[in-house]
């Protein structure tokens, strides 16, 4: 793997100070690093005390069904179970919901999912509660399930659609009501330009995108601890502490003093954290039984225990004059909700703000739409909304360039967006955005060699040994794409960091305490990162993650080193300016003079030790950060500044294709992304390799399969992700053109690489067997017509 | 749930006459998930691991008797030689970490259509040997698949081994997955070339209820090979020949639709691979005249 390369070298300022190794810019260690390559790092599942019990969840087989009754006295007749609940028990809000309540604690009189969870069991052994939970006897009448989102809605199929007739037929009538509202959980439209506009060429597709998982290795895992006041301490594995003991002390009808969260070790997130699971369930027995209570999923529970990605149905239209200037483009956007809402509406707003890619289009009408049905509920997941569309926008942008007899990287950057550029939703990009580059630099780089002699490994199939050559077609594709980063649409959108700085031991101390969910992505490196460059001091504490200080919002959007670190950043400029004074009070110098530097105040023949400055006393600041405000958007045009900052990537692949057998291999992949600053550029790297690896896993073989409302495959013998062999060497190039509106010029990192990948993935398998594929995952049956 | 652990082969068999609802684990690849997950709860356990007679291989009159506990890392690092169809099925299984663990003895006990190790031990003609208290038994491999999930093995038997006879000609293993690694066959093919009987075995793995072979392809590529001289002449096989070979060992199958694939694509794969290996083992059997 090929050291990357970053450009501008060092840009934008070079912010480690001497006296702060480790600090931002820097290829800084992880705290947790060491633990976690040793097995010894203590994750949600891990969690433990003396006198717990296990925490077990019964749920409906069904996907839709009325409940006529729950009889809980054969599990209570169970010697060892000490509690047996369902939704009679829940003291609070019944429902509840990230965006929208409408998902009940414990199943009400319906259940709309397979895997909706009826009751809970709390025993001395899980083993115990597992069979006292299967003696729980629930009377369902089943119905019929609503398993798709355009017929839940009521909308005519496409064909008619093209006809501009929309014929009444069996599909356009609107399935039953889920929910008292009706199936419809947000429509968006975007409305630019000319509504009937007309072009020279035109190209249409359809287009499918299959339910991913978040497949985290860490499953669903907590330990509820009931406490003396009446409350209840929650450990939790999850993305966003406030957010959650928000919803928890709903359904527990506590105050939230009395509702107390600390981050449990978390074993991967991808959004897959942003909902509820066992949070509610685990402080319903443990303040029940009076006992700390720890519930942790199995692995296929798992699989019913979160959100997944919104499976999506696409039809798009792009015109487009012969010389390769799109004129317009039209898109029906689809995402299939499940039986709850989720995050719907804000994935809706991501795939319909954002669904034309990162183009200048002077006439855009596109409808975007959420809807509920009885599969699994989908919410927040990698890419959240964007990379379902990026499979079709940058589709229609090869069959465009086909049509036009075009390169196809030279369509894009005839119509990529550039800093100074209106998107369709209004808003003037007012950062660098640049698009083309990231394509001419992946256009540059060299393309890999074909190995010199038969290695299996090498081959699609790898040493399953199913070809030597035979009916390998190599194809080379590109992707480019664009996602927003933190959340938009006048979410009110902030981070709250404590900064402490002490001496300890007589070493100066920095400790920096914020909510912010530590999932993996390394945070907690950021945030000792920013502590070191902006007061100058090697040690740096990171508190555990708790909801003792204020939130941090949520660890997704690609948000957290952007709005969290600029929290601490700003507490740390705070903690310094107090600092400073403080020492300009004891030397007479102005504090205009001096820095901080290695431990010390420092000016021109000047060095006091902080241990001097301070004492014993501690220098503390606590403060809210917000980055500059967004807006709503129109509801009728979707125009308005939704959206705060973007972050642009764009992927070649290369893949052997065993046209024959359909299978894939994946050669290489090449990653371009601007990342504003590389606050950790280490870190930036690992993101990158993952999103794309995700990205790909999507392209290729993740699904979730479901079959009228039930899921086929819930493990991971049967949920393919990929392994060291289908993941290719990379490629990447960072590049560093400084957002002048971010802390330090950062952009947001984690999601964009995994939206441009997959498409690049099916360009390239597409190149190489010449087949329209218009559904991710691609499977082999569908590259051998089986 | 009981957990029995002899120590020997003889109390090994004991215990299971003792407790013919004991379920036998040896790797644990296959049984201790089903545990895991509460979809297995046998009254008993009954550990294989300690009993050292099934740990070990051997040339035994001709064949190689393997013992039912030699996990696949150990077919490939020591009997790539003298069995290289079932060590090319050893390769496609798991990650390093299953193929340390899991046992062709637990792949016989579970007789899984999906098993790796079954059209390499059908296409070579193996014999499980399984014994009880009652006395000991070989089962031809073609007779040992009963069902889906069920074999000839009965409540009191344990796998002794399994006895593998070197072949006299080149052998080829194929397995379609949907992942290049770790993954269970979506179909599977096991070829093996008799010249020392003028014979050809096949097998099919993932394609019906239970492992098969492809007689009808067996007796039509034997009878190809025999008719135009090509055993002795080594002469290149015809394109159609290898083709139509295919064709029947497809014909063969009676696959389902099911999350790993559909029936009509397991069909055509096998075609595929049957073709592909046989081209690939007929090359082998050419080059071998010349060495």
């Amino acid at each position: 793997m090929s050291a990357p390369a970053r450009t501008p070298a060092g840009a934008p300022g070079h912010l480690t100070g001497p006296g702060s190794s480790g600090g931002v810019g820097t290829d800084a260690a992880r705290p947790d690093g060491t633990l976690k390559v040793r097995g010894e790092f203590a994750y949600g599942s891990d969690l433990w005390m003396e006198d717990m019990l296990w925490g077990v969840t019964l749920r409906s087989p069904h996907p839709y069904a009325r409940i006529r009754s729950v009889d809980v006295g054969p599990a209570l007749a169970v010697p060892g179970v000490r509690a047996v609940l369902t939704s009679d028990d829940v003291p609070g809000e019944k429902v509840y919901g990230l965006e929208l309540a409408d998902q009940p604690v414990l199943a009400l009189d319906v259940v709309r999912y397979q895997g909706e969870p009826v009751a809970l069991v709390a025993a001395d052994h899980p083993e115990t509660a597992r069979a006292a939970a299967a003696r729980i006897v629930v009377d369902y009448e089943v119905l019929e399930p609503v398993t798709d989102a355009v017929t839940a809605l009521g909308h005519p199929r496409w064909n008619q659609v093209h006809d501009g007739t929309a014929e009444v037929t069996e599909l356009s009538r609107e399935s039953a009501h889920l929910h008292p509202e009706g199936n419809l959980v947000r429509h968006l439209k975007v409305r630019r330009g000319d509504p009937s506009p007309t072009a020279d060429v035109v190209v249409v597709g359809e287009y499918e995108v299959g339910m991913q998982d978040q497949a985290f290795l860490g499953p669903e895992s907590g330990l509820a601890v009931p406490a003396e006041d009446g409350g209840v301490e929650l450990y939790v594995a999850t993305q966003w502490l406030h957010v959650d003991q928000r919803q928890i002390c709903s359904a527990l009808g506590l105050p939230p003093e009395q509702v107390r969260l600390t981050l449990a070790g978390v074993g991967g997130a991808f959004g897959g954290r942003e909902d509820l699971s066992m949070h509610v369930h685990a402080c319903l027995l443990a303040l029940r039984t009076g006992r700390p209570v720890k519930m942790s999923y199995n692995r296929e529970e798992s699989f019913f225990g979160h959100v997944h990605r919104h499976p999506a149905t696409m039809r798009y239209e792009h015109g487009a004059t012969r010389d390769g200037r799109l004129v317009y483009v039209k898109a029906q956007i689809y995402f299939d909700g499940g039986a709850y809402a989720s995050s719907t509406p804000a994935v809706v707003g991501n795939g319909g703000t954002m669904g034309i890619g990162p183009y200048v289009v002077p006439n855009v009408h596109v409808d975007c739409y959420g809807a509920y049905t009885n599969n699994p509920p989908c919410g927040a997941m990698r890419g959240f909304g964007s990379v379902q569309t990026a499979f079709a926008y940058e589709s229609q942008m090869d069959a465009l360039a086909a049509e036009l007899g075009m390169d196809a990287v030279e369509l894009r950057c005839r119509n990529a967006m550039e800093q100074g550029s209106t998107t369709p939703t209004g808003q003037v990009v007012d950062s660098p955005a640049p698009v083309v580059e990231l394509l001419r630099r992946l256009e540059a780089m060299p393309l890999p060699e074909a190995p010199a002699e038969l290695d299996l490994r090498h081959m699609p199939g790898g040493v399953s040994n199913t070809t030597h050559g035979e009916g390998v077609r190599r194809g080379v594709g590109y992707a480019v794409a664009y996602k927003n980063v933190a959340f938009s649409e006048g979410f009110d959108d902030y981070s709250t960091a404590r900064v402490r700085l002490e001496v300890v031991g007589g070493e100066p101390t920095v400790t920096v305490h914020t909510a912010a969910a530590e999932v993996g992505q390394g945070l907690v490196t950021v945030e000792q990162q920013i502590a070191r460059t902006e007061l100058g001091v090697d040690r740096v504490v990171v508190h555990p993650k708790d909801t003792q200080v204020g939130s941090a919002g949520s660890t997704s959007a690609s948000r957290q080193t952007y709005v969290t670190g600029g929290a601490v950043k700003a507490a740390c400029e705070a903690v310094r300016g107090r600092l400073l004074e403080r020492a300009a009070g004891l030397t007479g110098r102005p504090a205009g003079e001096l820095r901080l530097f290695d431990g010390a105040v420092v000016a021109d023949g000047l060095e006091l030790p902080l241990a001097e400055v301070l004492g014993d006393e501690a220098v503390e600041e606590t403060l809210e950060w917000r980055h500059r405000p967004t807006e709503a958007i129109d509801p009728e045009t979707g125009q308005g500044f939704a959206h705060v900052q973007y972050a642009f990537s764009a992927h070649r692949a290369v893949v052997d294709v065993d046209t024959e057998l359909g299978l894939v291999k994946v050669v290489e992949m090449a990653c371009t992304q601007d990342v504003g600053k590389a606050i950790n550029p280490q870190a930036v790297v690992g993101q990158i390799q993952g999103g794309t690896a995700q990205g790909l896993g999507l392209a290729v073989m993740e699904e979730i399969l479901i079959r009228d409302g039930r899921v086929q495959n819930p493990s991971f013998t049967d949920y393919l992700m990929p392994t060291i062999l289908d993941v290719p060497p990379m490629r990447i190039e960072v590049l560093e053109y400084a957002d002048p509106h971010a802390p330090y010029g950062l952009r947001g990192v984690g999601e964009a690489p995994n939206i441009s990948s997959g498409p690049a993935v099916l360009a390239a398998i597409r190149a190489a067997t010449g087949l329209p594929l218009n559904r991710v995952p691609v499977r082999p049956e569908h590259l051998t017509g089986t | 749930m009981r957990f029995l652990q002899p120590t020997t082969w003889a109390e090994a068999l004991e215990a299971k006459a003792a407790h013919p609802d004991a379920v036998a684990v040896a790797g644990g690849t296959d049984v201790m998930v089903a545990v895991n997950f509460g979809r297995l709860r046998p009254a008993a356990l009954l550990d294989l691991t300690r009993v050292a007679e099934l740990q070990e291989w051997a040339p035994d009159d001709g064949t190689v008797r393997l013992g039912a506990g030699v996990p696949y890392a150990r077919v490939i690092s020591e009997l790539g030689d003298r069995l290289p169809g079932l060590a090319m099925a050893s390769r496609t299984i798991g990650s390093p970490q299953i193929r340390n663990r899991g046992t062709v003895g637990g792949n016989l006990a579970t007789a899984s259509p999906a098993g790796d190790a079954h059209p390499a031990l059908l296409a070579a003609d193996a014999e499980v040997e399984v014994a009880s208290v009652r006395g000991t038994r070989r089962i031809p491999v073609t007779d040992f698949y009963t069902g889906v999930k069920r074999s000839a093995l009965a409540d009191d038997e344990l796998i002794a081994a399994v006895l593998v006879t070197p072949p006299s000609g080149p052998q080829q293993y194929s397995k379609i997955g949907t992942r290049n690694a770790m993954v269970i066959a979506v179909a599977a093919f096991g070829l093996a070339l008799h010249p020392d009987r003028g014979a050809v075995g096949t097998g099919i793995g993932s394609a019906a209820p239970t492992p098969r072979r492809a007689t009808a392809a067996e007796e039509f590529l034997a009878g190809e090979l025999a008719g135009a001289g090509l055993w002795e002449s080594r002469a290149e096989l015809p394109a159609a020949t290898a083709a139509r070979f295919g064709e029947l060992v497809a014909t063969a199958a009676s696959p389902i639709d099911d999350v790993r694939g559909t029936a009509a694509y397991r069909v055509h794969a096998l075609s595929v691979m049957a073709r592909r290996t046989l081209t690939w083992a007929w090359a082998d059997y050419r080059t071998a005249q010349e060495v």
